[in-house]
């Protein structure tokens, strides 16, 4: 059973003239591009249009389609701040061809019948496939484990409590242990919770003086050591989820060095931001795990490079104007992100020459693709068309009003982004054009 | 900088220039302390005067907001706005809408709809006055914000340094006890360093925050420093069960300001309200050393030079400039 749902079509189509930049498939030059009923048929010189629609791309990169294994849509619960319809037509904004959806919902998704309900609408209002995580324990309470085998046969995308950490290593490694009966993955969000409790910025010398309540970066890395140590005593895999903290990516490398199949992501509002952003006290820094400093930021960059960290996954966390539009230390954690992904990192890490586009590109894409099981996004004969074409010129500013997320808390809003999503191909569907 | 103008032999009310506010000392340079310091000493003097009242901000409006409790800082503001004519209202969270549930958002819109000139609000959490002056067209002084900032408290602290030394340069003042639950200390530190003074801060190592000044955990530290200012254990801001210290009687022992920890010609100042026999010994809190009552005189006349500073941005004590068009 696959685990995404909805989205995708059959639309024929030829681009011409674009750089085709796939960093996997070992492609990098300028090609026309048939796509036949969704399917990449040809990649060569003068192709007969034979009728398709053609995409002037000269000037343009096309690439493979991202993928974010970490979406909050909101739906059920907070339909007013997200819904799948919403949150997938940002995505496809964004140059997603696959988001997995979170299930720190209201309620969670703990129960079979909930997510075959969420697949279904998935199947009419989603934009792109999406795949629907169900929670790893009970209500995502931390103390009894969800029924895992039921949820797989639901069609779980995985499993995951994000939103919270499992606080008790011993329910993580029953977690653990018995997963292996769905051979799905499981997600964790790492905090220790004794440690943050009442934090609302990075435990660093801006929050001293700002006077607010410390969230240090052992609060993260306590519980990815932790959960490092589970996954080699169980031998099963963990994903660390939105790592910020140098220690945790420490303790990430030396798991994977000595064999611990241990996988992570991080968000690019750690990839671009200190905990500089926050002197502002606008509530559109406030993130969980929270913004941290310079060194902090570049240990996250250099992970990413040398793919220690192999994915790239937006946390996109909506929430209604109201709740934001609060001091500080009352706003909720979290901020919206996949329409300004793309754009963010290119003009923050490409352009200042800090990552190379070509590994920007993997870790949108093969690299969350490769840790959840989604079949990659490539350009090649025979695949199914998941493309995103890319403007890298184009000079852009970010307007709440434009946003096709049902959220504005984006900490990018009226800035400007060089490098901008043109259209977004989506299981063979075009998805987004503008 | 708009002076006070006369016309024709006439005084007209200040001018109106572009919209400040009060949020954080980081908002002042050192003109605008030497500014607001010599308008207060002006103040100071016309209340030594039989009518206190001046007529300076007549039909103007100010309003104190104040989310958490206050005697000091509210009656003083309240006082401050009526000595200079404003209209002022003050409203507390306890009695208004808030208790039924209304958003800090709604309330500065719906304050805002009586055009106050100036809005002065305490609120327990970082960045309120922040959010009420994105909100608002009034001015916004911010009388305390969380653990954030406190810049009216700073000012009057410089107010009463500079009357006991004569000076506000090269002072070292030792801030002790609970730094890291105190807005005070924050807006002290960066107040000091911007007249060209410096802190230390003085306390147990969980109350001590990094990143405002140097620190200490002997509290041998004071001995040397011209001034030891004594803070105040917040328990309210303190989460239950945080252990920050074992208990009061510890703290005490190891960092209460008693007679025998205060060097003659120190002195002790402390922004209220005090804990007796906990942070500060009743003995020092009354002794000549202690600049406790002069802190809370300065409250008055340094509020109302901030009052004034904002809606005129002028010196109070005007030379005149006769209007040639």
């Amino acid at each position: 059973m696959t685990i995404l749902s909805g989205g995708g079509g059959a639309d024929d189509l030829v681009v011409r003239g674009a750089r085709v930049l796939d960093p996997v498939e070992g492609i990098d030059t300028v090609v026309d591009v048939r796509i036949d009923r969704g399917v990449i048929t040809q990649l060569g010189t003068e192709i007969d249009a034979n009728g398709h629609r053609v995409v002037d791309a000269e000037g343009l990169v096309l690439a493979p389609a991202f993928v974010d294994p970490h979406v909050h849509l909101r739906t059920p619960g907070r339909e007013d701040e997200e819904t799948i319809e919403s949150g997938t037509a940002a995505a496809a904004a964004g140059g997603y061809c696959a988001i997995l959806a979170i299930p720190n919902t209201d309620p969670p998704v703990d129960d079979p019948a909930l997510l075959r309900g969420l697949r279904e609408r998935a199947e009419t209002e989603a934009q792109v496939p999406v795949g629907f995580m169900a929670a790893l324990t009970k209500r995502q309470a931390g103390a009894e484990l969800a029924e895992l085998g039921a949820l797989a046969e639901a069609g779980a995308a995985g499993f995951t409590d994000d939103g919270r950490p499992v606080a008790a290593a011993g329910v993580m490694r029953r977690a653990l242990q018995y997963n292996a009966v769905t051979g799905l993955p499981i997600a964790v969000h790492c905090e220790e919770a004794t440690l943050t409790r009442g934090g609302h910025a990075h435990a660093g010398d801006v929050a001293g003086e700002l006077g607010i309540e410390g969230w240090p970066a052992l609060g993260e890395s306590l519980m990815v050591g932790r959960d490092v140590e589970l996954a080699r005593e169980t031998g099963r895999p963990v994903h660390l989820m939105h790592l910020s903290a140098r220690e945790s990516v420490e303790h990430l490398r030396r798991g994977q060095e000595s064999g611990v199949q241990v996988t992570a992501e991080v968000t690019p509002h750690h990839l671009c931001l200190t905990d500089d952003a926050i002197r502002t006290l606008d509530p559109n820094f406030k993130m969980n795990p929270p913004l941290r400093s310079d060194d902090h930021r570049s240990a996250l960059i250099d992970a990413l490079r040398d793919g220690s960290i192999a994915a790239v996954a937006t946390d996109h966390a909506p929430h209604a104007s109201s709740e934001k539009e609060v001091p500080f230390e009352a706003a909720p954690f979290g901020v919206i992100g996949l329409e300004t992904a793309f754009g963010a990192l290119h003009t923050h890490l490409v352009e200042p020459g800090l990552l190379t586009l070509e590994t920007v590109l993997e870790r949108m894409s093969a690299g969350p693709a490769a840790i959840f099981g989604i079949e990659r996004p490539r350009i090649a004969v025979g695949a199914r068309a998941n493309v995103v074409l890319l403007d890298l010129r184009a000079s852009w500013r970010v307007h709440a009003g434009k946003l096709r997320s049902r959220s504005t808390n984006s900490w990018l809003l009226d800035q400007r982004l060089t490098g901008r999503v043109r259209m977004t191909i989506a299981a063979g569907r075009v998805a987004y054009d503008s | 900088m708009t002076d006070l103008r006369v016309v024709g032999g006439q005084l007209l009310p200040p001018a109106v220039r572009e919209r400040r506010h009060l949020l954080s000392v980081s908002d002042l340079t050192r003109d605008d302390v030497e500014r607001i310091l010599a308008a207060a000493r002006s103040f100071a003097d016309s209340q030594e005067r039989e009518t206190k009242k001046l007529p300076t901000l007549r039909g103007r409006v100010v309003l104190n907001v104040f989310y958490e409790a206050s005697t000091r800082t509210s009656s003083s503001f309240e006082l401050a706005a009526k000595r200079l004519s404003a209209d002022t209202i003050t409203l507390r969270a306890s009695g208004s809408s808030v208790e039924k549930g209304e958003s800090l958002k709604d309330t500065a819109l719906t304050l805002s709809a009586y055009d106050p000139d100036v809005i002065v609000l305490r609120h327990p959490e970082a960045g309120a006055a922040d959010l009420v002056a994105r909100l608002t067209s009034a001015r916004v002084v911010n009388a305390g914000d969380g653990r954030h900032q406190h810049p009216t408290q700073a000012l009057l602290d410089l107010y009463t340094l500079r009357n006991a030394f004569g000076r506000l340069d090269g002072l070292q003042v030792a801030i002790v006890g609970d730094v890291a639950h105190s807005r005070v200390a924050r807006s002290l530190v960066q107040a000091l360093n911007l007249v060209g003074s410096s802190a230390i801060l003085v306390g147990p190592p969980a109350l001590l925050p990094p990143g405002i000044a140097p620190i200490s955990h002997d509290i041998e530290a004071i001995a040397d420093v011209d001034v030891v200012y004594v803070l105040r254990m917040q328990r309210e801001r303190m989460l239950e069960g945080e252990n920050f210290v074992p208990s009061l009687a510890e703290y005490s022992r190891y960092y209460g300001i008693t007679a025998d920890r205060v060097r003659p010609g120190q002195f002790v100042m402390h922004p209220g309200p005090i804990n007796r026999g906990v942070e500060l010994a009743g003995d020092v809190a009354d002794s000549e050393s202690s600049l406790v009552l002069e802190q809370v005189r300065a409250g008055l006349v340094v509020r109302m030079a901030i009052l004034y500073d904002l809606l005129t941005a002028g010196p109070v004590a005007v030379e005149a400039t006769v209007e040639t068009a």
